[in-house]
C-alpha cells in the first residue's frame, strides 16, 4: 500500500491500431477479433475488441456506452426526492446499496442523521442484497466457465432474498427502499423471523456451492494464475472492493470509514494473497459468509424508535458540495453531490466501481489466453448499467 | 428364395458371417432403426436429466413430461430455413454432415450384441470402430472450412486438434485390451468384438478387473479419452456458447445442423459401446462368474421384465400426479397409453423363449446406457477445460499413462 | 483565506412546533494541515482556499500549477489512490469549468478534493501519468464536458458514440437534445424524437 509507482503508466494501455487497413489472419499473425455488444458472456452490452496472436491476447479495448442514460444529466432535472429511484436502475443487481449511498450523501449535505432503527434496517437490506448480488456474480461466472448448475442453485437461493425485499418495500430488484432521512416503511410483521429463517438457510448453501467449485480440479485449473493483478496496480489503477482485496490489500470502507451502523458490528474483511482470479472467487465466498455474520449481529439487536429523521419535506440543501462512498459489492460506489440552495441539484456525479474495475481488464488478460478474457471478465462482476450510466 | 430366408434362421452366425445379404439388410435396418430411436431418447434424457440437476424440470408440455419433444424438435429442424452462407463452398457444405454421419453410423456393423446378434463380425473388428469413427474428423475440418468464417474455422481445427489428441490415447488404451485377449491356452489375441467378449468369457473375468488395477486405469483412460474425441463436457470447448469461437456448426441450421447432432450422439453410443466391449464384458450379464447357475440365471435374466415394469409403474405414478385438469385429459392418456406400452413390453419380457433370446441384447444396451447417463452427468457438473490444458491432459497425462499401462501389461501378462 | 463566495447563507427560521431547535448550519470552516501548509509554501496565493464543509476538506488551486500539485499530492502526500476525477459547469462564472479530482490515502486514511477552475475551450495537463485511473475519468469529463486533456494517450469518447457532436452535461445543452445528425444517419429515425 501506498508503493511508489514505478510501471510506465502509458503501459496501462494497449494501442490496438484499429484504424490500419484490415489485414486478415492469413496475412499476419494477429488478429483483431470483436466480441460483440450481444454476447453470452459479457454480463450486459459490452464490445470488447481483442487483438490476438493465435489464442495469446496482446490487448483489449472496450467500447462502452451502449447503455449510457445520462443519468446524470437527468439529476439536474429533478429533486433530489425524485432522483431517489433513478440511482437503482445504475447497478440494478445491488440497487439497495445504491439507494444508501445516495441517501446518505443527501442526508450528509442536508446535515440530518438518519434514526439509528433506520440505518440497522439499512444495514441489514444492504448486506441481504450484497449476498444477492455476490449469488449473481457467482452463477454467472461460473456459467462462462462452463460449470451450468450452480447458477440455479445460486438463482434458487437469491429467491429467497428477493422474496424478503418484496415483503419490506414491493419491488424485487430495483427496490427504492431507502429515503432520504432514513426509511419509508417499517419492517413488516414477522420480518426478523424471515430474515433469522434465512440466516439459518443459507450457510449450508454456501457450503454446496464451494463443494461444486473450490476444490473442482477443474475450477481450479481455470481460474487459478488467471487475470493476475498486483496490489500496486489495483491502487494505481483505482480499482476498489473484492478485486483490490484479493490483491492482498485489507481495505474496505465499512471499517476504514463507517456509515450506516457498521461501526457496531464485528466483522472480518477477507483478503487473498495473488489477486488472480480464484482468489476473487475465495473472497467473495468469504464476504459472504461475513455478510451473514454482520446480518445476525443486526437482526438481533434492532432498536426500537422512528424509522424517519426529520426532514424538510421540499428539500433544499444549504450551497455546497459534499462527496461520500460506501462499499457497494462491487467496489467503491461513491456519489457528488454540489447544492447550489435550490431544490435540484446542481451536479451530481456518481463514481461508478465498475467503471474503474473495468479499465483493469486491458492489463489482467494481456498475455492470457482468449478463454481467460470471459473468465476475468467475470470475475471483475461488472454491471454495465454502472459502467455506462 | 424362401430357403435363402429360412437357412439363415438356422446357423448360428451373424449375417456377415453366413453372407447372407437379405438378413444382414435386416439387421442394418433394426440397428440404424434401434440407434435412431436411442438418439432420440437421448436428446429427451439430456434436456430432462440436465433440468433436473439444476433443479428444474425440463421439457413437460409436448407431451407428457416431454417425451414427445424430440418430435418437435425434429420437425422444427426439418421445417427450418436452409441457410447457405453465400461465400460458402456449396458443395463441401453439403458433404461435411455426411461424412460425420456415415462416419458415425457405419461403425455399428460390428458391434456385437449377442454372441451372433451383430451384422457382422469382422476378424479387425476393433482396428475398423477405431477407424473409421476418426473419419469424423474430416468430417469438422470440411465443415469449419466450408462455412467460410473465422469463427468456425478456428472451432473446427480447435475441435479436430482434440480429437486427434485424444485417439492416441484412446487407441494405447484399446491396445492394452486387445493384449489382455490374447491370455487364453493357445496364446492368440483377436481384434474381432465378439472375439473380445468371447476372450472375457473364457478367461472368467471381464478385463476391466482383470490385473487390478491395470485394467481398471486401461479403461479409465478411455472413458476419459472417449468424451474428449466426442467433444462433449467437460471437453466441449469448440463448440460452447459462451467461448469466443462458437464451434464449426456456426453457420449450420435446421436440418443440416441437426445431422451433427445426429452423428455427435451416434458417436457418444458408438465409442460406449467400444468401452462396454472391451472392458465390461460386452453382452454378459452382471456377475457371470461369482453368481454362477441356473437359478441366479433365472434371476438376471427375470430382471429386463422387471426393469420394463418399473419403468411403467414410473409412468403409472406419473398419470396419478398429473393435474385434474381438462386441459391435461390428453397428456394424461398420453401417458396411461405409454406406460401400458411399457408395462406390455415387460410381461412380453418375461415369456421364456423371448426371455433367453433379449438376454444379450439388454444387457449390452443396459450398460452402454449408464454411459449415455454419465455422459449427461458430467455435463452437468464440470466446468469446461481451456483449450491448452485440454491438450495438456490429452498429451501429457493420458498418453504416458496408457503407454504405462500397455508396457505394464504386457509384462505381467507374459510373467503370468 | 478569503471566503469564497459559495459560503452558505445562514438558514432562516423556520416555524416548526414544537419542534426541537435546527441545528446550526453548516459552514466552510478554513482548514490547516500540513498537506496544506506544503502546498501553501510551494505556490502561495496559488492555493486560491483551503476550506472544511461538513467534515470534508477541500483546496482550490491555480490551474497553472495544479498539474504539479496533483504530483506532490501522490509523490509526497501519498494520495495514491485517485477516486474519481469530475468537472462541474458554472457557464455564469468567468472560469467556467471546475475540475475536482477526489483523492484518498490508504496509508492516512484521508480524504481530499482538489478543485481548479479552467475556462471554456482550455484543455488541462493529463494526470495518467501519476494515476494510470485517470484514464477514463478523463476520457469521460471530456465526452461530457469537452475539456481536452493533454497528454492523454487517447483522448475521445467513451460513453457516447464516435461522431456524436456535443458535450451533453454542460449547462447550455437541452434535457431532451440529442445530436439529431448523429441519430438519423446512424439509427435512420427521421423526427426528433
Amino acid at each position: 500500500m501506498g508503493d511508489q509507482i514505478t510501471k510506465d503508466p502509458a503501459s496501462f494501455i494497449s494501442h490496438l491500431e484499429l484504424d490500419q487497413p484490415d489485414k486478415t489472419f492469413l496475412d499476419s499473425n494477429e488478429l483483431i477479433i470483436n466480441m460483440g455488444p450481444q454476447h453470452p458472456a459479457t454480463h450486459g452490452v459490452l464490445r470488447v475488441i481483442l487483438k490476438l496472436d493465435g489464442e495469446k491476447v496482446l490487448g483489449t479495448e472496450c467500447v462502452i456506452g451502449y447503455l449510457h442514460r445520462g443519468v446524470e444529466k437527468i439529476a439536474e432535472h429533478r429533486t433530489y426526492t425524485m432522483f431517489n429511484p433513478y440511482v437503482d436502475r445504475m447497478d440494478y443487481v445491488a440497487a439497495v446499496s445504491n439507494g444508501l449511498g445516495y441517501c446518505e450523501a443527501v442526508e450528509k449535505l442536508l446535515n440530518v442523521q438518519a434514526p439509528p432503527r433506520a440505518n440497522y434496517i439499512r444495514v441489514i437490506l444492504t448486506e441481504l442484497n450484497r449476498l444477492a448480488s455476490h449469488q449473481l456474480w457467482l452463477g454467472t461466472h461460473a456459467l462462462d466457465i462452463g460449470a451450468m448448475t450452480p447458477l440455479f442453485y445460486t438463482f434458487r437461493d437469491r429467491e429467497e432474498i428477493l422474496k424478503i425485499f418484496e415483503k419490506y418495500c414491493g419491488a424485487r430488484l430495483t427496490t427504492h427502499a431507502f429515503r432520504i432521512g432514513g426509511c419509508l416503511y417499517e419492517t413488516y410483521d414477522g420480518f426478523e423471523q424471515d430474515v433469522k429463517k434465512f440466516i439459518d438457510f443459507l450457510p449450508p448453501k454456501i457450503d454446496e456451492y464451494e463443494e461444486l467449485l473450490t476444490t473442482n480440479r477443474i475450477w481450479v485449473e481455470r481460474t487459478k494464475g488467471v487475470g493476475k493483478i498486483s496490489a500496486s496496480d489495483c491502487i494505481a489503477l483505482g480499482v476498489t472492493g473484492p478485486v483490490l482485496r484479493a490483491s492482498g490489500v485489507k481495505w474496505d470502507l465499512r471499517k476504514a470509514q463507517p456509515y450506516a451502523a457498521y461501526s457496531d458490528f464485528d466483522f472480518d474483511i477477507p483478503i487473498g494473497q495473488s489477486g488472480d482470479t480464484y482468489d476473487r472467487y475465495l473472497v467473495r465466498m468469504e464476504e459472504m459468509r461475513q455478510s451473514l455474520r454482520i446480518i445476525r449481529q443486526a437482526v438481533e439487536r434492532i432498536p426500537e424508535g422512528p424509522i424517519m429523521a426529520k426532514v424538510p419535506k421540499v428539500m433544499k440543501p444549504p450551497v455546497g458540495e459534499i462527496y461520500h462512498s460506501i462499499e457497494a459489492p462491487k467496489g467503491e460506489l461513491g456519489y457528488f453531490i454540489v447544492s447550489d440552495g435550490s431544490t435540484q441539484p446542481y451536479r451530481i456525479r456518481v463514481r461508478p466501481p465498475s467503471f474503474v474495475n473495468l479499465q483493469a481488464l486491458d492489463l489482467m488478460v494481456r498475455g492470457q489466453l482468449v478463454a481467460d478474457v470471459i473468465a476475468v471478465i467475470g470475475t471483475l462482476d461488472i454491471v454495465l448499467g454502472e459502467v455506462d450510466r | 428364395m424362401l430357403d435363402y430366408i429360412t437357412s439363415y434362421l438356422s446357423s448360428n452366425t451373424t449375417p456377415g458371417q453366413a453372407g447372407n445379404v437379405f438378413w444382414a439388410l435386416v439387421y442394418i435396418m433394426v440397428v440404424f432403426g434401434g440407434v435412431s430411436v436411442a438418439v432420440m431418447a437421448m436428446n429427451w434424457l439430456e434436456r430432462k436429466a440436465l433440468a433436473h440437476f439444476q433443479i428444474r424440470l425440463g421439457p413437460m408440455r409436448v407431451g407428457p413430461h416431454g417425451l414427445l419433444q424430440p418430435i418437435a424438435d425434429a420437425i422444427k429442424l426439418l421445417t427450418k430455413e436452409d441457410i447457405v452462407p453465400s461465400e460458402a463452398d456449396k458443395f463441401v457444405f453439403w458433404l461435411a454432415p455426411l461424412i460425420i454421419l456415415c462416419a458415425s453410423f457405419t461403425v455399428y456393423i460390428v458391434v456385437p450384441f449377442g454372441p451372433t446378434h451383430a451384422i457382422t463380425d469382422l476378424n479387425i473388428g476393433i482396428l475398423f470402430m477405431l477407424g473409421v469413427s476418426s473419419l469424423s474428423v474430416l468430417g469438422v475440418v470440411m465443415a469449419g472450412w466450408a462455412s467460410n468464417s473465422h469463427y468456425p474455422l478456428i472451432g473446427a481445427l480447435r475441435s479436430s486438434a482434440q480429437m486427434i489428441s485424444y485417439e492416441v490415447a484412446m487407441g494405447m488404451a484399446v491396445v492394452s485390451a486387445i493384449l489382455m485377449t490374447s491370455l487364453n491356452a493357445d496364446g492368440t489375441g483377436t481384434l474381432s468384438m465378439i472375439g473380445i467378449v468371447q476372450a472375457q468369457q473364457a478367461q472368467h473375468t471381464w478385463f476391466i478387473f482383470k490385473f487390478f488395477p491395470l485394467g481398471f486405469i486401461a479403461f479409465g483412460i478411455f472413458a476419459i479419452a472417449m468424451v474428449a474425441e466426442t467433444n462433449r463436457a467437460p471437453f466441449d470447448l469448440p463448440e460452447a456458447e459462451s467461448e469466443l469461437t462458437a464451434g464449426f456448426h456456426t453457420e449450420y441450421s435446421g436440418l443440416r445442423w441437426s445431422l451433427f447432432m445426429l452423428g455427435e450422439y451416434a458417436a457418444m453410443i458408438a465409442v460406449s459401446s467400444i468401452a462396454v466391449t472391451l472392458w465390461l464384458g460386452g453382452w454378459m450379464r452382471p456377475f457371470p462368474n461369482t453368481l454362477t447357475g441356473d437359478t441366479w440365471d433365472l434371476v438376471f435374466s427375470l430382471i429386463p421384465g422387471f426393469l420394463f415394469l418399473g419403468l411403467a409403474l414410473i409412468a403409472f405414478i406419473g398419470v396419478a400426479r398429473m393435474p385434474k385438469h381438462p386441459y391435461f385429459r390428453i397428456q394424461t392418456i398420453g401417458l396411461a397409453g405409454f406406460g401400458a406400452v411399457l408395462g406390455l413390453i415387460g410381461l412380453v419380457l418375461f415369456a421364456p423363449p423371448v426371455r433367453d433370446r433379449i438376454q444379450d441384447i439388454f444387457w449390452f444396451c443396459a450398460k452402454v446406457a449408464v454411459f449415455m447417463y454419465l455422459y449427461i452427468w458430467y455435463r452437468a457438473t464440470f466446468p469446461r477445460y481451456r483449450f491448452d490444458q485440454l491438450m495438456r491432459v490429452g498429451w501429457k497425462v493420458l498418453l504416458p499413462v496408457s503407454i504405462g499401462v500397455l508396457i505394464l501389461t504386457a509384462i505381467i501378462g507374459v510373467l503370468v | 483565506m478569503p471566503e469564497d463566495t459559495k459560503s452558505p447563507t445562514p438558514p432562516s427560521g423556520q416555524p416548526h412546533a414544537a419542534a426541537p431547535a435546527k441545528p446550526a448550519a453548516p459552514a466552510t470552516t478554513p482548514w490547516d494541515s500540513p498537506t496544506v501548509a506544503r502546498l501553501k509554501s510551494q505556490y502561495g496565493s496559488g492555493v486560491q482556499e483551503s476550506v472544511t464543509y461538513l467534515g470534508q476538506n477541500y483546496f482550490v488551486l491555480d490551474a497553472s500549477f495544479t498539474a504539479e500539485a496533483l504530483r506532490i499530492l501522490r509523490d509526497e502526500e501519498q494520495f495514491d489512490y485517485c477516486v474519481d476525477i469530475t468537472a462541474t459547469h458554472n457557464p455564469t462564472r468567468e472560469k467556467q469549468f471546475e475540475l475536482i479530482w477526489i483523492l484518498y490515502s490508504y496509508s492516512r486514511n484521508e480524504r481530499i478534493r482538489v478543485k481548479t477552475n479552467i475556462a471554456d475551450g482550455e484543455s488541462f495537463p493529463s494526470s495518467i501519468s501519476i494515476w494510470p485511473a485517470a484514464n477514463w475519468l478523463e476520457r469521460e469529463v471530456f465526452d461530457m464536458f469537452g475539456i481536452k486533456f493533454d497528454g492523454h494517450p487517447d483522448m475521445k469518447r467513451i460513453l457516447l458514440p464516435e461522431g456524436w457532436k456535443g458535450h451533453p452535461l454542460r449547462k447550455d445543452y437541452g434535457i431532451i437534445q440529442q445530436d439529431q445528425e448523429w441519430v438519423q444517419i446512424n439509427l435512420g429515425i427521421e423526427s426528433g424524437q
